[in-house]
């Protein structure tokens, strides 16, 4: 992985200087709150509800087991032993004191880690898929243009003051699971018809209240170029993007506004003034920076592993968990894991200290010292043998850490909602909660199959529920907390935006409005191998109106 | 208002003219980027130095290359600390164009975006008279490295990295040349 050099270790120990400098003025009243806000934003501090909460970066999902441990121990001494992993690969702690914030930081730097840009209207920390260098499906190993961009985009001047929060990510791989086509700007790595690699540039997707699915700005840019096309696309959004209004801020609004093709065309006219000029990203560097990504040394194993699948036959409860949570590796003899941070009655996303630490045990035990985070807010070990597996599932096991629910149903994406948020209408932990009691049978589970579903405790859509195969949004009604169900979402490569089943349900009514849904599905699907999407895609949403509602009235065939 | 430029607050003997006022005899003066197009001619007869005054949704494209070197100041604004449009003004200006004048920023100057102000070519801001500048002094000197190029031509991290490889020096030395460098 991606290690400091003195230059970076420099630029990160200056920001946790400068930081405590922000505060100490904050504290003295020299800032006013409104001018500090900006500032404690761009470093990863947010008031809350109840207290502050700290956004530590984690970039591209990548972590350390020295990381790791590090998190954990921020957990023990600054929050109450646990810390939360979110949907951009990040780690949020919420109950940090301002006045310690600082040396918080401190103890980040000590490991390569700061809290720069994850939050405030600047490019956030970047995002990548969770099995970058070790997926069997990969074109090119993301990690390295994740890192090329974090450095580019870290303290940019031109765009610390963006209209709106401005998120990247990237993939290496066909099947996308970095969700690129609702970020701002999404990349993927491609292969052109003459064979060279390069990238699509996706712009203007994003969830919120508008949920929009990004488009292509470019069909292939060349990879020395990818700086200063950034640089373009930044450029015309921060002088044109909307100020006036923050709900319309965001540079989906200027894409859809302006129209796809002339917004690429505005790009590219910006884009070929600077693009060989000293954003230009030479071979070296790019070679520089590829060799910290180097793969590690694998053993040279036989694909076929005995042990393993002796293990499977003989423990019913791992071969379950392995079946849900692992994913073919590159190399023979290898497989990446996941460990699903959901486990019954949990909050998703959220571990304790002493899991972290554990955590980071197993990955110097058994994953070549190395962990993820995904965006689906678990973690993942991308380097186990085949023959280590069944170990490290019996020490994952006693501590939550084994549940075998990979992608289904409980495998929710949750936002905090209004236990912690100050922005949230609606609870939406106890919800996730309650339905991870209601689907535990991992019997049922694996029964029901991939099934993605995603909670938002507002319309911010933090749990980007638009792209939940089931989405709920909890909604306020006349001061009752009320949950709006949509269908047919996904972040994929088929990206598509949920539909509204009807009216929303009450806190009582929504898990059984949910085993309804699910019900209906298995009613109707033509085989186990029919996902939950693809029924939904094949029969629409009036089967599902009508299981929840009862009968649809006939209505006018509608317009197109 | 005062300037601070050259590290030191300076006393401003420069005045807005708004497009209805009459161009005063004496004194240097700004006008906004509508009058400076349509009395271009004669404001470039006066005797005194004459700066343009940009809006924030004004292109600097649209001062056009050829009067650039006409003018002593071009300012731009920044009506709300949040608004970052003059940024990418400034650096078009300096980047694109090539206006190498003075680029004075105006309104919510705040210590903690003065650096980012002169890394996109900004060399002047108007502060409050009397106000207390040590803290921008101190923001110049926050970092002393930068990962991106910009408009200031400081030298960047990968510059440094690139020197680095070539004289085998080591990263710190050139880190402290680098500050020297730029300090004021």
């Amino acid at each position: 992985m991606y290690r400091y050099d003195e230059f970076d270790a420099t630029i990160v120990q200056e920001r946790v200087q400068q930081f405590r400098g922000q505060v100490a003025r904050r504290l003295a009243g020299e800032l006013t709150e409104e001018q500090f806000r900006p500032l404690r934003l761009k470093n990863g501090l947010y008031l809350q509800l109840h207290a502050y909460m700290l956004r530590v970066a984690v970039p591209y999902g990548v972590l350390s087991s020295k990381q790791m441990r590090k998190l954990a121990f921020i957990a023990r001494r600054y929050d109450r032993g646990f810390g939360h992993f979110t949907t951009r690969q990040n780690i949020q702690y919420n109950w940090p004191q301002l006045s310690e914030a600082a040396d918080i930081l401190e103890h980040l730097a000590e490991v390569e880690m700061h809290a720069i840009q994850t939050s405030g209207n600047c490019i956030r920390n970047v995002t990548a898929d969770q099995f970058a260098g070790v997926a069997a499906d990969e074109i090119e190993d993301p990690r390295i243009w994740g890192e090329i961009i974090r450095q580019w985009s870290t303290f940019h001047p031109e765009f610390s003051y963006l209209p709106r929060k401005f998120k990247i990510a990237v993939t290496g791989a066909p099947d996308d699971r970095a969700a690129v086509r609702v970020h701002d700007i999404g990349i993927r790595i491609v292969k052109n018809d003459a064979g060279e690699i390069g990238f699509e540039v996706l712009v203007g997707g994003g969830l919120g209240r508008t949920p929009i699915i990004g488009v292509v700005c470019r069909k292939f840019l060349p990879k020395q170029h990818l700086l200063s096309y950034l640089e373009a696309i930044l450029r015309v959004y921060n002088l044109l993007g909307r100020r006036d209004n923050i709900y319309k801020a965001r540079i989906k609004i200027l894409v859809q506004a302006t129209g796809g093709e002339k917004f690429a065309a505005m790009v590219e006219e910006e884009w070929e003034k600077i693009k060989d000029g000293p954003l230009y990203l030479p071979q070296a560097e790019i070679e520089r920076i590829h060799s910290y990504f180097a793969p590690p040394a694998y053993e040279t194993l036989p694909d076929n592993e005995p042990a393993f699948e002796t293990a499977k036959l003989e423990h019913p409860d791992f071969a379950r968990w392995a079946r849900a949570n692992t994913v073919r590796h590159r190399v023979p003899g290898y497989i990446i894991a996941t460990v699903s941070l959901k486990p019954e009655s949990g909050a998703p996303g959220d571990a304790s200290a002493d899991q972290m630490d554990l955590m980071a045990d197993l990955a110097d035990a058994f994953s070549l010292n190395e962990v993820r985070v995904t965006h689906h807010q678990n973690i993942v070990f991308p380097n186990l043998r085949k023959r280590d597996l069944y170990a490290l599932w019996q020490r994952l096991k006693p501590v939550k850490l084994a549940t075998p629910n990979l992608g289904f149903i409980s495998d929710i994406i949750a936002c905090p909602g209004l236990d912690y948020c100050s922005l949230a209408n609606a609870r939406s932990i106890p919800v996730a909660q309650r339905l991870s009691r209601h689907f535990s049978d991992p019997r049922k589970l694996e029964e029901v199959g991939e099934l993605r579903l995603n909670i938002s405790g507002c319309i911010n859509a933090c749990g980007h529920h638009h792209v939940g195969h089931i989405g709920i949004l909890g909604v306020d009604k006349q001061g009752q907390e009320f949950y709006q169900v949509t269908l047919g979402g996904s972040s994929k490569d088929d990206a598509s935006l949920g539909k509204i089943v009807g009216a929303a349900f009450s806190e009582d009514d929504i898990v059984p409005a949910i085993d309804t849904i699910v019900e209906t599905y298995l009613a109707n699907r033509t085989g186990r191998d029919e996902r939950f999407l693809d029924t939904y895609r094949r029969i629409g949403i009036d089967p599902f109106k009508e299981a929840l509602y009862g009968p649809v009235p006939a209505r006018r065939p509608a317009a197109e | 208002m005062a300037l601070f430029q050259h590290g030191a607050l300076q006393p401003n003997n420069w005045r807005f003219v708004g497009d209805d006022a009459a161009i005063p005899a004496d004194g240097p003066v700004t006008v906004s980027l509508k009058r400076w197009q349509s009395e271009g001619e004669t404001l470039r007869g006066r005797n005194e130095a004459v700066g343009v005054r940009l809006k924030n949704d004004e292109s600097p494209l649209s001062l056009g290359q050829v009067d650039l070197h006409r003018l002593a100041v071009i300012e731009v604004e920044f009506p709300k600390f949040t608004d970052g449009r003059a940024f990418s003004q400034a650096r078009v200006l300096r980047d694109k164009l090539g206006y190498t004048g003075e680029l004075r920023a105006i309104g919510t100057i705040l210590r903690d975006q003065y650096f980012y102000m002169t890394r996109c070519g900004i060399d002047s801001v108007e502060l409050p008279e009397g106000k207390p500048i040590d803290g921008y002094l101190a923001a110049l000197k926050e970092f002393s490295a930068w990962y991106q190029p910009a408009s200031d031509g400081r030298v960047t991290v990968l510059e440094l990295r690139h020197a680095a490889n070539a004289n085998k020096k080591g990263g710190a030395a050139l880190l402290s040349e680098t500050v020297a460098a730029h300090s004021i």
